[in-house]
């Protein structure tokens, strides 16, 4: 971590020396540009030109089969310094620790798949149509009922996809001479929503609801900006589990700060649906929070259910003026019969519906597995975030020099892992998130922290002391060996 | 300092001035005026004298640093000090005081939030009709056949088995999702093909898939433009490009719905304004057929006019892939414009290729760049494989039967010529056009009551004759400012006596309905 400064520094110097030689070599030769201002403006894509491109290998990696427990990567090269990379016949088949894949729906199901290929015949793979138009099947209907009752509220209504459900319904609920609070650390899609609405967005320190509270504070008090008039509403956004820190959401004390300040509480339980929880219900059943005190609840089908689309729920008033005006239900084709058809069947098996205890194990096996793996990593040394029960763990990496390092080692013994760096996290804090699936069976584990362990060292990441080893591991550990202290 | 000869002079010419200009009355007074002046004289003369003793004090001339003081110093030193002091008194502001804890907690009392939603009315509960069956040319709906003229079903691709069979096989082999955004093992080998197969069917080097239709636009668009740029934009654009548009913060101007002259005085406008901006981006963004009226716009006027006035063109082409042009590759070819002449294209693959998601293709520059600045294709997961799948096996039929294209368009003829004498309604889209707009030919006056008397029309052709159209819904937040209508997707699937019992029924049910809004 001292060094990481130093290093972006010198990538960045170097970077633009480069750019300064381009520069040089383009006025020399002409360019076709002739009067046009160029596309992308100076240092715009200088990250992506300078520093991403060298180790472009370690990102957007092709599959050639179902994001499974174990899944086929295809191997690709490059024969201009990584600027293109092209796919080649040869894969590998390695240990998938990177997709989301919380229960194990992502490959062919027994249950599932036959009904969706059923549901195929039926209906075929799209509606070419909007909701309000021709796209209303009774598919749709059947499970718009089905995700209601699974998240215990009145109505709701699902979209096509889980980033249009976030931008789409925050400028209708909420307008100009409004007020988002949301939390620091929220995902891409609601920041794009809450801009794209108009209200005046502020922000709170992340899971502080003592932060949150002194904000909803000052904000009534001194109303809209420059007129004061008072706010017509106040949204607060949090999510159910963070997806680059592994954390659970804060909800009761959030809820109950809500209440107190009469503000509107939208959760956003993209990673936490299906994946937390006794019988998967999300964050409210897993920290005890009644689910009618969350106003807005929403959430995506492409983690725990292996499909795609997103969700509302809310209030039978609420769903209806949203089917009324809502964007993306009025001017997008419906999500698509299969995988709405996915939807159903995965929620049966979850909830037993399907007559056999599928669900019941799944969700047991998911939660044995995190916490397993994330007291392990913890004993081995390595800096894990994260709350338990989550199936999310990043480990931290913070230099960006071994992100590319930690990835091809660990692809070299066919374990495949997720290396994070800017612009989803901050700069300095570049780290490996780990996905734990229903699908992965001890044994995958115990070979995937073999393997970590072994990368961890070369690498150099084990920052914390790693606890004396009792069992298992073959190697020996020296304690406090590889400790490089954080500042 | 030695005052005395000007003490002199000053005194004298006084007293001068005094004596000279004393006239003659009473000399008493004289006397005393004069005492009176002698006296204060004589007191202003001391005080000079005990002055210009002090400062000529030997103490007084010392030397400092080689800076010779005299008196007069301390004069200078203790003025500077006065203004020093002054100036840095602040000016009087009222005092600010700080709310109150006990105060707050009264503003926090007394606030009322809106509710959440506004009173639902009753157009607001209307449920749209539900399929039973596929959504193709003949749809149940109810327990009854109807004839489905409500989804943009264009090549009759629906229920192909074709495609069902790739379907089938992606699912079997992919499961249903892909579990990852494309940078996080979401990119499967059937997305990379996919996107080769579309960069090759319309002649661009490189393609980038999108997961949904409608945030093809709304990504693509703040990925190149900023602040500061400058879009023209057509007025009757869909809701996906105005969200695009918002989102990017750039300048935004709109000229009116389709027409050319408006377009050439808009860039003329601007660039006079603007003559020396060299790095200010200017963009065109336009539909190839537009989703809200029907138009298609013309092309080859807007590539001359990008070309004079320096602009980039952006063209969202949902409803011509597949459709315009002899083989079907859109408006590029109808138009007979070479496609590298247009910077960006996007398109919904949930129209003619009958499955789900969108794409952008244009040069290998633009396409890299929205890999890593798209955010509605970095943060979200990618378009479930079989989808993908169902994209490349509907490229594969339409280069195989190219007589489709043209299927398609003896069946707007047909419709056409059957709905041009319906009374009440007037055909306000292009004869071209794959989307047939019914527009009121008289207006009730609102929008409310034209959609009042449209949705009447529609049910009840759904009802007794069994025909499913649809009306255009605008959404709240939707700023088009085009009329609203009845909206036919024509498919190559139909058969003649559907579009002909179309018509008919039609024709009935508008007679019945709209008599009393009938022109003259």
């Amino acid at each position: 971590m001292e060094f990481c400064f130093e290093i972006y520094g010198l990538l960045f110097a170097f970077g633009q020396f480069r750019d300064f030689f381009r520069k040089i070599f383009d006025w020399w030769q002409a360019s076709n540009l002739q009067g046009y201002a160029p596309i992308c403006l100076g240092l715009e894509d200088f990250y992506i030109r300078r520093l991403y491109l060298r180790i472009q290998d370690c990102f957007g990696r092709p599959i050639a089969s179902a994001p499974d427990a174990w899944f086929d990567v295809v191997e690709r090269y490059s024969n201009d310094n990584n600027k293109t990379l092209k796919r080649t016949e040869k894969i590998s088949r390695c240990l998938n620790l990177g997709s989301y894949n919380y229960l194990g729906f992502a490959a062919a199901d027994e249950y599932c798949t036959p009904r969706v290929i059923d549901s195929l015949n039926r209906f075929s793979a799209s509606t070419c149509s909007t909701r309000v138009d021709g796209g209303t099947t009774t598919l749709h209907k059947e499970l718009e009922d089905c995700v209601a009752n699974f998240v215990a509220k009145p109505a709701a209504v699902v979209f096509g996809m889980g980033y249009v459900t976030n931008s789409a319904i925050l400028p209708v609920i909420i307008g100009k001479g409004g007020l988002i609070i949301s939390d620091s650390l929220n995902h891409n899609s609601i920041v794009n929503g809450a801009r794209g609405s108009g209200a005046t967005i502020r922000v709170f320190q992340h899971n502080t609801p003592s932060h949150l509270e002194k904000v909803l504070r000052e904000q009534i008090a001194e109303g809209q900006p420059r007129t004061h008039r008072p706010w017509k509403k106040i949204i607060v956004v949090v999510e159910g589990i963070y997806s680059m820190e592994g954390e659970l959401c804060k909800l009761p004390e959030i809820v109950a700060v809500c209440k107190k300040y009469k503000a509107y509480v939208y959760l956003d339980e993209a990673h936490s649906i299906g994946a937390v929880g006794k019988t998967g219900r999300g964050v409210c059943e897993l920290l005890g929070v009644d689910t009618a005190d969350v106003d807005i609840m929403m959430g995506t089908f492409t983690k725990s259910f292996g499909s795609c689309g997103g969700y509302i729920a809310g209030s039978k008033e609420l769903i209806q003026y949203l089917k009324y005006t809502c964007p993306a239900h009025l001017y997008a084709t419906s999500i698509s019969p299969p995988a709405a058809q996915q939807i159903i069947s995965s929620i049966k098996v979850i909830l037993g519906e399907d007559g056999s205890s599928r669900g019941a194990q799944k969700l047991a096996r998911i939660r044995e597995n995190s916490n397993f793996f994330r007291s392990e990593l913890q004993k081995m040394g390595f800096e894990v975030l994260g709350d338990n029960d989550s199936p999310v763990m990043p480990i931290m990496l913070y230099n960006p020099a071994k992100i590319p390092a930690f990835s091809r080692e660990c692809l070299k013994q066919n374990i495949a892992v997720v290396t994070v760096a800017f612009p989803a996290t901050p700069l300095l804090l570049a780290r490996a998130r780990i996905c734990i699936s229903a699908s992965h069976t001890r044994e995958d584990l115990l070979k995937a922290l073999e393997v970590i362990s072994q990368v961890g060292d070369l690498v150099g990441i084990k920052y914390f002391p790693a606890e004396p080893k009792k069992e298992l591991q073959h190697q020996e550990q020296q304690p406090g060996k590889d400790t490089i202290k954080l500042e | 300092m030695d005052c005395s000869p000007v003490k002199t002079a000053i005194l004298g010419g006084w007293a001068k001035h005094k004596l000279n200009s004393t006239p003659d009355p009473s000399v008493c007074v004289v006397a005393l005026q004069v005492a009176m002046e002698s006296a204060a004289l004589n007191f202003v003369n001391t005080t000079l004298n005990w002055v210009t003793l002090a400062l000529d004090a030997p103490a007084a001339r010392a030397v400092v640093f080689g800076v010779h003081i005299g008196g007069h110093l301390f004069v200078e030193v203790l003025l500077l000090v006065v203004i020093l002091f002054l100036l840095s008194q602040k000016s009087y502001k009222p005092p600010k005081r700080p709310l109150t804890k006990k105060e707050i907690d009264e503003l926090c009392d007394e606030w009322v939030p809106e509710s959440l939603t506004p009173p639902i009315t009753e157009e607001m509960q209307s449920e749209p009709p539900v399929l039973e069956s596929a959504a193709g040319p003949h749809a149940i709906v109810n327990g009854k056949e109807v004839v489905n003229f409500a989804s943009a079903n264009y090549l009759g691709f629906i229920g192909h088995e074709k495609l069902r069979d790739s379907c089938t096989f992606a699912l079997e082999k992919y499961g249903v999702g892909s579990c990852g955004p494309r940078g996080f093992y979401g990119t499967i080998d059937v997305h990379l093909d996919c996107e080769a197969k579309i960069a090759n069917f319309l002649g661009t080097t490189d393609s980038i898939l999108y997961s949904y239709g409608l945030s093809t636009m709304f990504s693509a668009i703040p990925c190149f433009c900023k602040k500061g740029d400058i879009i023209v934009v057509d007025e009757g654009v869909h809701w996906g490009i105005q969200n695009g548009l918002y989102l990017s913060r750039s300048t935004i101007v709109y000229f009116k719905h389709n027409d050319m002259e408006s377009l050439e005085k808009t860039l003329e406008k601007i660039t006079a304004k603007n003559q020396r901006a060299k790095k200010l981006r200017r963009y065109i963004v336009v539909e190839a057929v537009y989703q809200n009226s029907g138009q298609i716009a013309p092309l080859d006027k807007i590539i001359k006019l990008k070309e004079k006035y320096r602009f980039r063109v952006l063209l969202d082409e949902s409803n011509s892939i597949g459709v315009l042009g002899h083989s079907g590759r859109g408006l590029t070819e109808y138009c007979r414009v070479p496609i590298e002449k247009i910077d960006i294209v996007t398109a919904s693959m949930g129209h003619a290729l009958a499955t789900e998601g969108g794409f952008c293709t244009g040069s290998a520059r633009v396409i890299d760049h929205q890999r890593l600045s798209s955010s509605g294709y970095v943060f979200s997961a990618s378009l479930p494989p079989y989808l993908a799948s169902a994209a490349i096996t509907a490229i594969d039929v339409l280069e195989q039967n190219p007589d489709l294209t043209s299927k398609l368009k003896e069946n707007i003829a047909i419709l056409w010529k059957g709905l041009s004498d319906v009374q009440g309604l007037s055909i306000a889209s292009n004869p071209e056009s794959p989307i047939v707009f019914l527009r009121l030919e008289k207006s009730t006056g609102s929008v409310k009551g034209d959609l009042q008397l449209l949705e009447d029309l529609a049910n009840r052709a759904l009802k007794e004759a069994s025909v499913f159209v649809v009306v255009s819904k605008r959404s709240t937040v939707d700023k088009c400012p085009l009329p609203v209508g009845i909206r036919m997707f024509v498919s190559a699937a139909h058969s003649e006596c559907d579009l002909l019992k179309a018509c008919s029924s039609l024709k009935k049910v508008a007679g019945v309905v709209l008599k009393d809004h009938i022109c003259a």
